[in-house]
């Protein structure tokens, strides 16, 4: 637990005074309101948000979500993945001492996981969304159960579901599924004799 | 590189006993997953020294149904209906999580007859929610009248939501784009009602268990947390207040019409047992005061925007929205194609599920009857810990 504690020295003592204007809390960048036309819905904004400049700019080994995000968005590669994520958690302007959510997206088309993680903080009550890429037929990635305590349990539940192994996790086991479940259900190729599979076509015919 | 899987079967395994005839073994012993003080079924395993429990290691899964593979299956508006299967004591919410992140990728503004309403509605089953929990963490210390007291109100509660709704837990009333339904014609009144009765109700709950000795002494200094160990546990909602983190999305974010009434945020300073108790019973009173604000105002207006859109297709791209349940954080994660009415991901971020975990953190070294307080004063719902 020792190493775990120098990311709190930020934390509010007097947390009733934390700045309460939604204004500042980057996690609902609200759009202008526009009417609901999809032709207008599909033009993105070419410049990413500001947070994500920022963080850019701060650590080197980040660079702005390629797709579609509606939240601050950087992608990095799965070496730089624990530097960055300890860079985020310890630098002061950031301090990002929550790991809000952890979870993988199957991009089968690409043969890749996507692995995001959602970063709050208490003091900016900013959010930031970290992505990385692994491959589907090796997906190996270093844990970072030692920045956050609940990403133990946060990378046990994508084990589970996705198969993604975690390197160095203290405890890497199921924690919904049997310990002797074959395959992870997940995953888009996912098949298993209890599933039903219903041929919609077929029906509409 | 190797990573090692491990199985539960060999996490339990305790090793030999060395050779001094002196040395005390530590032992496993199963609780749950039918133990009533486990609130459904949730099963721990304990590390036990005696009576000192070393490590209690939760063991999940007994009502995993696959909600999100699920969802992958089907459409936005029919995934909220599965959603109020997950945390059941605060369906509406979780529906609102689904609506709200649709409603934030479609870029949709909603009258103020819809948010008050929502909020409205939120706020009662808030307040139902924390009296049931009430009621059990009294029955999981041994007094059973406050589970008589906390259902009696609660049901009072209920009612009102089987007038307007039809059901009294899985209700499925928000829904993307709006209401299932307009208010029933009685609903202001019987809301008024139900301030009338239960805010006095609420001194009478205090002054029946929040005095009392015995709670004080199981509930004090029992299962402290400190700020950064809350915070680094990612645990959200009363149980992080009472730590001394003032994070209420409520307050911080405002949606619906939060951004519009007055209210205060509890938040604890100790972060034992008793502050999570404090922080529940303070926020019944201010749920209240949040309807009291709206109820009488509430806008005329559509409390559906238009006709519910056969289709609902979200735009490419990853989408996100939170708020703040009756414990904690629940977040709607989806990943959208934008050709297909059905996500290519879509993931709850449940506050259970992040909560759950704190109950090591809090028990290791303390007497196994603490455990049984620890776990009453993290008000878990298995179902939504599981999906």
């Amino acid at each position: 637990m020792t190493e775990k504690s120098p990311q709190d020295n930020k934390h509010p003592e007097k947390p009733a005074q934390q700045p309460s204007t939604p204004e500042s809390s980057a996690p609902k960048p609200t759009p202008p309101p526009a009417p609901a036309k999809p032709e207008e819905q599909v033009e993105k904004p070419p410049q990413p948000p500001e947070l994500t400049l920022k963080v850019c700019a701060a650590i080197s080994e980040c660079k702005p979500y390629s797709a579609a995000s509606d939240c601050p968005t950087v992608e990095v590669i799965p070496e730089n993945l624990v530097k960055v994520l300890t860079a985020l958690r310890d630098n002061q302007d950031f301090a990002f001492s929550m790991l809000m959510d952890h979870t993988a997206v199957d991009r089968i088309e690409d043969g890749k996981f996507e692995l995001v993680y959602r970063l709050y903080s208490l003091t900016t009550l900013s959010m930031l969304l970290v992505s990385t890429k692994i491959p589907r037929d090796k997906p190996i990635i270093p844990t970072v159960s030692h920045l956050w305590d609940i990403a133990e349990w946060q990378e046990r539940e994508v084990y589970d579901l996705f198969g993604v192994l975690y390197d160095n996790h203290p405890d890497l086991r199921r924690v919904f599924l049997e310990d002797d479940w074959v395959g992870f259900p997940l995953r888009k190729d996912y098949k298993d004799d209890f599933m039903l599979t219903l041929d919609i076509d077929s029906l509409r015919e | 590189m190797a990573v090692k899987i491990s199985t539960l079967e060999e996490r339990i395994s305790v090793p030999a006993e060395g050779d001094n005839p002196l040395n005390t073994q530590e032992y496993f012993i199963n609780m749950g997953p039918q133990h009533p003080a486990t609130h459904g079924v949730l099963r721990l395993m304990l590390k036990l020294d005696g009576e000192t429990v070393r490590e209690v290691i939760p063991v999940l899964g007994y009502i995993h149904r696959g909600i999100e593979k699920i969802g992958e299956h089907q459409t936005y508006r029919q995934f909220v209906h599965l959603t109020d299967r997950c945390d059941y004591l605060s369906a509406m919410m979780n529906n609102w999580a689904v609506s709200l992140m649709v409603e934030k990728a479609m870029q949709t503004q909603l009258n103020d007859r819809i948010e008050y309403i929502r909020t409205i509605m939120a706020e009662l089953e808030r307040i139902q929610s924390h009296m049931l929990w009430w009621g059990v963490l009294g029955m999981d210390l041994g007094a059973f009248t406050p589970f008589l007291y906390g259902f009696r109100d609660r049901e009072m509660i209920t009612d009102i939501f089987e007038e307007t709704i039809g059901c009294r837990l899985t209700m499925n009333y928000i829904q993307p784009g709006g209401l299932m339904d307009d208010i029933h014609p009685n609903f202001v009144k019987r809301v008024k009602d139900v301030i009338a009765y239960a805010k006095p109700k609420i001194d009478e709950y205090e002054e029946l268990l929040s005095g009392n000795v015995i709670i004080q002494e199981r509930l004090r200094n029992v299962g402290t947390i400190t700020a950064e160990q809350a915070t680094s546990l990612g645990v959200t909602g009363p149980v992080l207040r009472a730590s001394g983190v003032a994070l209420d999305l409520r307050r911080v974010a405002p949606y619906g019409a939060y951004g519009q009434v007055d209210f205060e945020v509890a938040v604890g300073s100790v972060g034992d047992c008793w502050d999570r108790y404090w922080v529940r019973v303070e926020e019944i009173r201010q749920s209240f005061r949040i309807i009291e604000q709206l109820i009488d105002n509430i806008p005329a207006g559509k409390t559906m925007l238009s006709k519910p859109a056969k289709k609902i297709i979200l735009p490419e791209g990853s989408h996100y929205a939170q708020l703040e349940t009756a414990r904690g954080i629940l977040g709607i994660y989806a990943v959208s194609d934008g050709k297909s009415e059905n996500p290519v991901r879509i993931h709850m971020r449940s506050p259970n599920y992040h909560n759950v975990w704190s109950v090591d953190a809090m028990t290791r070294n303390a007497r196994i009857g603490d455990l049984v307080a620890n776990i009453s004063s993290l008000d878990i719902v298995v179902p939504d810990i599981d999906r």
